[in-house]
């Protein structure tokens, strides 16, 4: 089990070099950091662009610039962003965090729900509920973030208020605004709109997902042959079918966490929610290199963390993985 | 099972593939709503009732909820959503359609290729694309287009940044990673099986077995890859045209994403129709078109059994 | 006669399926004595798996079961879930036709033994575990110690299918069915399976069912068989007799089609199994019995005393020795 993390890990490391690398050419060509520090900063003396060339490892050669960038990367010294000169790691640490909580909220309660919702309609299949949940399902996999997240913020920016006279959820931010410290309470009341719209899309996946695999599973051979010793229902699927359902479930997640990512910038531009998401598309819009390649490298690097994780989770459940 | 070697009565492959297609009521009533919306944007002359950009009377016209002269209300200049939604959607099934043909071709091809040769060229096909599709899709799509648009000699290919075609070439770009996927998957099935392996004794060449053999027996898969990839398209065209990344087909054009981008505006002043109807037409779009390719794969994959 | 331990009295099973109701079973008598060695013999689709899954109340929502089985004192038809649980694997217990497919694949063989201990006793977690590899050991599987902790992807087929009549036979069941338990295994594995589960019938007393469409398996170790066409038993003998003696015209072709010594041509049944949705009227085998008459479709033949052989034809006394 550890050799076969520690290969996979072998294989992680230089693939993200190389995706690191990719995307330091595609955003060098794609939002030519050169020419969006002279816009942003007009006045900016031939010397100070020079220095921004050097720090940011803007060489004309793609190879060299990336060594040079990378160089910088990991000792830490990283280049501040173009518009405001500002550093880099506070806003990046701060966003991280927004994410983080909120991912990890809506992929709790989404893979939750996803999974119930899946065993419900697999035990009757072609049943009303089957069909009940096979459907919504589809429904959730066919909205688009931005709409359910236009369509709640006008339910309850707009239409609440109106009709109740007070609002229940705020639409934007972590905070009401000019909030300072630590609220518990008021955090988890802006969250509830967003991690609804992220949710809706990993319940819909997941309940596919659980319900195929727990279908194929429950038509199996040794689901009979679990029936036959006379041990309760209850535990043939908890026992016998839910693991092997999960095997291909697993798999499968880790591939989708870049659609939840993408969810997430989503939602967050919408609920102005200051996360990893609203950062991306600012800084991408006025091409912050400086700001832009930190963000790229944390998003490559849980790419194939989840993939890993991904990895060892299949091996942890399916024996016949193992010894391979 | 059992129950499976009871000899049943014949029927054709392709009249029980029908039997069961049209067995998925919710595919069926797609098939009918789909079909009339094609309708009306094919009959745009007609049915649309105002000019893309006309307004519907003189102002003030800004903002009218839905009445008479307008039924699904006019935007913040006084323009028809009705009329400017049968515009929209001719855009974006433009869209869909014509990167969801590119993507299967060429996903057609490589995944062929992939799942016949093996070896090298399927490692690398396979380990590229699980690379891109487990990226956020957003974020490859925003810098994939604007790297693609920033390379000068591609623009008399692929169209200015923001044309229409330049949208329909970079969701092909996507498009044909996922079909390559399935028609490998499915590829590598079929190579297994007794009848290609029949071909390949009596000395059927690999080209031959691919396109007579191959490609047939995929025909199911391929169309369900279709049906999807033409609803990813018509949403990743929304979701740029939602961040301002859109297509711009001419001065005042309109495309569907535009459409459900201007909704987030209206939000916070409560035009409810501006962010209603765009938002209902594009869901409705992407669950018909879901609904038909669930069916067409119930309907063509024989190890699926309804077991009601 | 000893009493039978298990008593199927006019099983009738259909399926609802979307083509119309199908009649699997249709309406069989089958008599199971303790410690006896028993056959169902029958072409695929003949029901042989359907009546005795109808038995261990193992059918999929969709069958509709009705007539008696008796085992041990308990009627199974219609029984609760929990006397049904409580029965299977207890006094009831079945090996199937795939052992590559019938054990869970993320499980470890001993666990998977050991849960059917614990099932029906009270037995701690390491009793059983200790006794499953006893188990393992009867069926003749070597250093049954450590392969109680592989997988069963780590077992080859007929390896597996010992483990699966470990499991079986790990409660001291009064029947044992057995559902083609050598279709899916080599040639020479097949015999050690047989073996194997003689073995265990004489060590445990067990009555065992074999259900097959193989009349050389049922000739090297059954006692009695029941021959069955289309959802009915069509003939029933002792296995001399059946050899000897077939004195239904379908239990004729099977032999006729059963390579001999000495006869170097076989000749297969004509035709087709009967559509099930739709059999046809009086003796569903008349459509491909060389000896049909007009009066075949009018009746549907019961099982009749002739010789030493029940068997359902009404041509059979005058066919007899032709």
């Amino acid at each position: 089990m550890l050799r076969f993390v520690l290969r996979r890990l072998a294989w992680a490391v230089p693939t993200l070099f190389l995706v690191t690398f990719l995307v330091y050419v595609a955003l060098r060509i794609g939002t030519n950091p050169v020419e969006s520090y002279k816009r942003i900063n007009p006045r900016a003396t031939p010397a100070k662009i020079q220095q921004y060339i050097e720090v940011n490892g803007l060489d004309p050669n793609y190879v060299r610039g990336y060594f040079r960038w990378l160089a910088n990367f990991v000792t830490l010294d990283w280049p501040r962003s173009i518009k405001g000169s500002r550093e880099v790691w506070p806003q990046l640490k701060d966003a991280l965090a927004n994410t983080l909580r909120l991912g990890a909220a809506a992929s709790t309660v989404g893979i939750f729900f996803g999974l119930m919702l899946g065993i419900y309609a697999a035990l009757r299949p072609g049943g009303r509920r089957d069909v009940g949940v096979n459907t919504a399902a589809f429904v959730g996999i066919s909205i688009p973030p931005y709409v359910s997240a236009i369509l709640l913020q006008l339910v309850f920016a707009v239409y609440w208020s109106r009709w109740f006279g007070a609002t229940l959820f705020p639409t934007s931010g972590v905070y009401p605004p000019g909030h300072t410290g630590f609220n518990l309470f008021l955090m988890m009341k802006h969250m509830v709109l967003p991690v609804t719209v992220v949710a809706i899309q990993i319940i819909a996946v997941y309940a596919r997902y659980m319900r195929s695999s727990l279908l194929d599973v429950l038509s199996s051979e040794y689901m009979r042959t679990a029936r036959s010793k006379g041990i309760s229902e209850r535990r043939v699927l908890f026992k016998h079918g839910l693991r092997n359902a999960l095997i291909p479930v697993v798999t499968i997640a880790a591939l989708d966490v870049g659609s939840i990512v993408g969810g997430l910038i989503i939602t967050e531009n919408i609920f102005s929610y200051p996360g990893m998401g609203k950062y991306f598309l600012s800084s991408f819009g006025e091409g912050d290199f400086p700001l832009l390649m930190p963000w790229m490298v944390i998003i490559v690097a849980s790419v194939l963390l989840f993939n890993l994780l991904a990895d060892v989770s299949y091996a942890w459940l399916d024996p016949r993985i193992r010894l391979e | 099972m059992a129950v499976a070697d009871t000899v049943l009565p014949t029927v054709s492959p392709r009249r029980m593939a029908f039997n069961r297609f049209v067995s998925h009521k919710a595919a069926v009533v797609s098939v009918f709503i789909l079909a009339t919306l094609v309708l009306f944007v094919a009959l745009s002359p007609f049915t649309a009732r105002y000019g893309v950009n006309e307004a519907v009377q003189a102002p003030p016209n800004y903002f009218l909820s839905p009445r008479a002269n307008a039924w699904l209300g006019t935007d913040d200049i006084g323009r028809d959503l009705y009329s400017r939604l049968i515009y929209g959607v001719r855009v974006s099934l433009i869209i869909g359609l014509f990167s969801a043909m590119i993507s299967v071709a060429i996903g057609c091809l490589v995944g062929s290729v992939a799942g016949f040769r093996g070896g090298r060229f399927d490692d690398v096909v396979m380990r590229v694309t699980d690379l891109f599709l487990a990226f956020p899709f957003l974020v490859t799509l925003l810098v994939m287009r604007n790297m693609l648009g920033a390379i000068t000699w591609l623009t008399p290919v692929i169209g200015e940044l923001s044309s229409v075609r330049f949208i329909i070439v970079l969701f092909a770009i996507f498009g044909w990673m996922g079909v390559a996927r399935i028609v490998r998957g499915q590829v590598l099935a079929l190579k297994e099986r007794e009848f290609i392996e029949a071909a390949r004794a009596v000395g059927a060449s690999r080209w031959y077995i691919v396109r007579r053999h191959l490609l047939p027996n995929s025909i199911g898969p391929i169309m369900v890859a279709l049906t999807f990839s033409v609803v990813s398209a018509i949403i990743g065209e929304s979701t740029l045209a939602f961040f301002g990344y859109g297509p711009q087909a001419g001065a005042g054009a309109t495309s569907l994403g535009i459409l459900v981008g201007q909704a987030k505006g209206a939000v916070n002043t409560g035009f409810w129709w501006l962010a209603l109807f765009p938002c209902l037409t594009l869901v409705t779009i992407a669950l018909t078109i879901n609904f038909i390719g669930d069916a067409l794969r119930d309907a063509t994959d024989p190890r699926m059994q309804k077991d009601a | 006669m000893t009493t039978p331990v298990l008593q199927i009295r006019d099983l009738k099973v259909t399926f609802t399926t979307p083509l119309g109701p199908l009649v699997a079973v249709r309406g069989i008598d089958l008599d199971v004595h303790p410690g006896e060695m028993t056959a169902v013999v029958g072409e695929s689709g003949s029901g042989k798996s359907v009546t005795f899954l109808a038995a261990m109340g193992l059918l999929p929502r969709t069958a509709t079961v009705e007539g008696s089985v008796m085992l041990d004192g308990h009627q199974l038809v219609g029984a609760s879930p929990k006397l049904l649980r409580s029965i299977r694997g207890r006094l009831l217990s079945m090996i199937f036709q795939d052992p590559l497919s019938a054990l869970n694949p993320v499980h470890r063989i001993g666990a998977q033994i050991s849960e059917m201990l614990r099932a029906h006793s009270s037995m701690s977690e390491r009793a059983a575990r200790i006794r499953a590899v006893e188990l393992l050991e009867i069926v003749g599987i070597p250093q049954p110690g450590d392969r109680a902790l592989q997988y069963p992807h780590e077992f080859s087929g007929g390896m597996r299918q010992r483990v699966v009549i470990a499991m079986a036979i790990a409660n001291s069941p009064k029947v044992l069915i057995a559902d083609e338990p050598t279709t899916a295994l080599d040639v020479t594995v097949q015999a050690q399976i047989l073996e194997v589960i003689q073995r265990v019938q004489a060590q445990f007393g067990t009555a065992v069912v074999l259900i097959t469409h193989d009349l050389g398996v049922v000739a090297r170790v059954c006692e009695r068989v029941n021959v069955m066409y289309a959802g009915r038993v069509v003939e029933r003998a002792d296995i001399g007799t059946i050899f000897d003696e077939p004195t239904h015209p379908y239990t004729r072709g099977l032999l006729a089609s059963l390579p001999q010594a000495g006869v170097d041509r076989l000749v297969p049944i004509a035709g087709f199994p009967p559509n099930m949705l739709n059999p046809p009227t009086g003796c569903a085998f008349r459509t491909r019995c060389e000896h049909a008459m007009d009066e075949c479709s009018q009746r549907l033949p019961e099982l009749e005393q002739l010789g030493s052989s029940m068997t359902a034809c009404i041509r059979a006394k005058e066919l007899v020795g032709r």
